[in-house]
């Protein structure tokens, strides 16, 4: 081999280009076969409605209030849901990142609701929060209140329905997040005089929190396409009248393939926003190794 | 900072599991003592390191600071320093970040922090690398920013976790007369975990040998190294010639040879029991009368290290000034001083 195409090699190298990149190709093949083509194949049935200009299914959607506003009642579940979980696994995950008696059935516990399926966590909530369940039957005989809750078939049941089923996801990142941070750093700032608090917020969390966008990104996207729960546990001509409920009338309802796919492709580009400014967000902090020196 | 005259652990114990991993560690630690903790790979250094620092609760015993009890109190509440066996340093603070941690955790004042930050920086050396993260550092560039960062909160004591073990052979000398020299010009009382017997030596003004997680001997360099007081702080601290064979009289009978030995009896040994020789290469002389062959000469610079092997077959390790090849006869001598005699089954 010539010196000169050595070299090349190492400048390549040094940014990354090697021959183990070959490894990726079969990830790259799933990816465009999986993904881009059936977006590529949306965008295009997108650009062709029945009627009118290229732009007419897209001009369609964002005129029509009743279909623009799916948008902002997507997000207004999907963002709190999304936040919640995050938020409520961090000091859970927290508390049980040693070792301790119990800690797999525990662990065990929490993540059975992913196995359960949205229909069966809807047909739970129904029975547990709906008007004839068991806590408002609990809340009118007890006598807390006279007439039932409404907690399903309008938001707050899809929110439970989203916080069930996205939490054990969320759980299980951060728990893996967390038991990446060297836990002798935590030991040298108590050390140091460092109470619980303070090791807390000042070493555990920043080190935490681009793992926590990670996971933000990844419930997010859960909930951003929630279907099944905001018309079983929802009210899904109303206030849980989500995007991928337009998309599914438009295509199954109204037989608007242009429409459908143009609701998909806004719904996967709102979703790319919410994303990107997280990790913009996400890129503004530490993100370099989490172990506390050499090694 | 809460100074102390001593510092008293009082039969420390740690178990892990029912099996005893610090078993009544009771040791008395003056201000402004250096003590070293040494003994083998898991006879429980870090484990007595971890009790003293609050990192571990312990199963019995008590540590005390002049009259306070100090193990009920958590590490936080205990005001030592630790410098950790991997460093632990922030991975995302920089280096001046890192070393003000402690003091601005002792709601120290913005100024005095910021001038006792730059002090303890510049007593490590580290003064152009203040501004980067401890990933962008060499490995002892880290350890000193781990030193740094012990010592700027002025602790009543300080505890290293074999801070030196991970460096290159130039950098731990270096690093060990730093070490040294920190603690005289700071005043600080030191606990040190080393299993290198030379740093220990070199370092300390005190040794607490242990083994599998007892103590076998408490003090000065210079007793642990002559007079180790069983055959197994003879074995860590380079007594390499471990002779097996029983008390004859005044003498010393080798098993399995002819050789008869006068040494130094160490404890009490009893006319014809079992009995360990121990004497260290350097101390065997080569203008004795028994005769032996060298077997392996190593190269060590101004001396070679040799493996000899007697007629009767008994292997010993000698160290000479002369220049001998495999093959050469040699003629060894021990001088009765410098050979113990420990029982065999004190353990
Ligand atoms: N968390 C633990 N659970 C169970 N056993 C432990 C634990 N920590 C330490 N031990 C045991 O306690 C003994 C002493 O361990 P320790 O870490 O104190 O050894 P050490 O002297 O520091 O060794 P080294 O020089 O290799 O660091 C070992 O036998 C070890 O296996
Ligand atoms: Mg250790």
């Amino acid at each position: 081999m010539s010196t000169a195409t050595v070299a090349l090699r190492h400048r390549l190298a040094e940014r990354g280009v090697d021959t183990q990149m070959l490894l990726l190709v079969p990830a790259t093949v799933f990816v465009v076969a999986l993904f881009i083509y059936p977006f590529g194949y949306g965008l295009a049935v997108s650009l062709q409605p029945r009627e009118g200009g290229m732009l007419a299914a897209y001009q369609g959607f964002f005129s029509d209030a009743y279909q623009r506003d799916t948008i902002m009642t997507t997000l207004w579940i999907a963002l709190p849901a999304a936040l919640l979980n995050v938020a409520a696994s961090v000091p859970i995950a927290y508390r049980m990142r040693g070792r301790f008696r119990g800690k797999r059935l525990l662990t065990t516990v929490l993540v059975v609701p992913i196995t359960l399926g949205t229909v069966l966590t809807a047909e739970g909530l129904l029975n547990f929060l709906g008007p004839a369940g068991w806590f408002n039957r609990f809340l009118l005989t007890t006598g807390l209140t006279d007439a039932p809750i409404r907690l399903t078939n309008n938001y707050w049941g899809v929110f439970f329905s989203l916080v069930i089923t996205g939490f054990p996801f969320a759980f299980l990142l951060v728990l893996s997040y967390l038991s990446g941070i060297d836990p002798s750093l935590e030991r040298a700032a108590a050390t140091l005089g460092a109470g619980w608090r303070q090791r807390f917020f000042r070493i555990t969390l920043p080190l935490l929190a681009p793992g926590l966008a990670t996971t933000f990104c990844l419930t997010f996207v859960l909930a951003f396409s929630v279907f099944p729960s905001a018309i079983l546990v929802g009210d899904p001509s109303g206030s849980t009248r989500v995007i991928s409920i337009a998309a599914y009338e438009a295509a199954y309802v109204r037989y608007d393939y242009a429409a459908a796919s143009a609701a998909a492709i806004i719904m996967g580009v709102v979703e790319l926003i919410v994303i990107a400014i997280v990790l913009g967000l996400r890129g503004l902090l530490y993100t370099g190794s989490t172990a506390g020196g050499k090694g | 900072m809460t100074r102390f005259e001593r510092l008293r652990l009082d039969g420390v114990t740690r178990r892990f599991g029912g099996v005893d991993a610090l078993a009544g560690l009771s040791l008395e630690i003056r201000r402004g003592e250096f003590i070293a903790l040494l003994g083998p790979s898991g006879c429980g250094k870090s484990t007595a390191l971890n009790c003293l620092a609050g990192l571990l609760p312990l199963s019995s015993g008590s540590i005390w600071r002049d009259d306070t009890r100090l193990d009920t109190l958590p590490p936080e509440k205990r005001g030592f320093g630790m410098v950790f066996q991997n460093y632990a340093l922030f991975p995302h603070m920089s280096v001046q970040k890192n070393v003000s941690f402690g003091l601005q955790m002792r709601g120290v004042p913005r100024a005095e922090a910021r001038r006792r930050t730059a002090d303890a920086i510049r007593l490590v050396h580290l003064e152009e690398h203040a501004r980067k993260l401890p990933g962008q550092l060499s490995g002892g560039q880290q350890q000193r920013v781990a030193i740094a960062r012990a010592v700027v909160v002025e602790p009543s004591l300080v505890l290293m976790d074999e801070p030196l073990s991970n460096l290159d052979a130039k950098l731990r000398l270096e690093m060990r007369t730093e070490i040294r020299r920190l603690h005289q010009a700071l005043g600080l009382t030191t606990v040190y975990v080393t299993h290198d017997q030379e740093e220990a030596l070199s370092l300390a003004d005190r040794l607490v040998v242990l083994r599998d997680g007892r103590v076998q001997q408490i003090g000065s360099p210079e007793e642990v190294h002559t007079r180790p007081v069983n055959r197994h702080v003879a074995d860590f601290m380079g007594y390499r010639n471990l002779l097996p064979g029983s008390a004859d009289g005044a003498y010393t009978k080798i098993n399995n040879t002819g050789v008869r030995v006068k040494g130094t009896p160490i404890g009490s040994v009893s006319d014809g029991s079992p009995v360990v020789a121990a004497i260290r290469p350097e101390d065997v002389s080569l203008t004795g009368d028994l005769e032996a062959t060298v077997e392996v000469a190593e190269y060590q610079g101004r001396e070679i290290a040799a493996e000899v092997r007697t007629d009767d077959g008994l292997v010993l390790h000698v160290r000479t000034g002369q220049r001998h090849a495999p093959g050469d006869k040699v003629r060894l001598g021990f001088p009765p001083d410098r050979l113990l005699i420990f029982p065999a089954d004190a353990s």
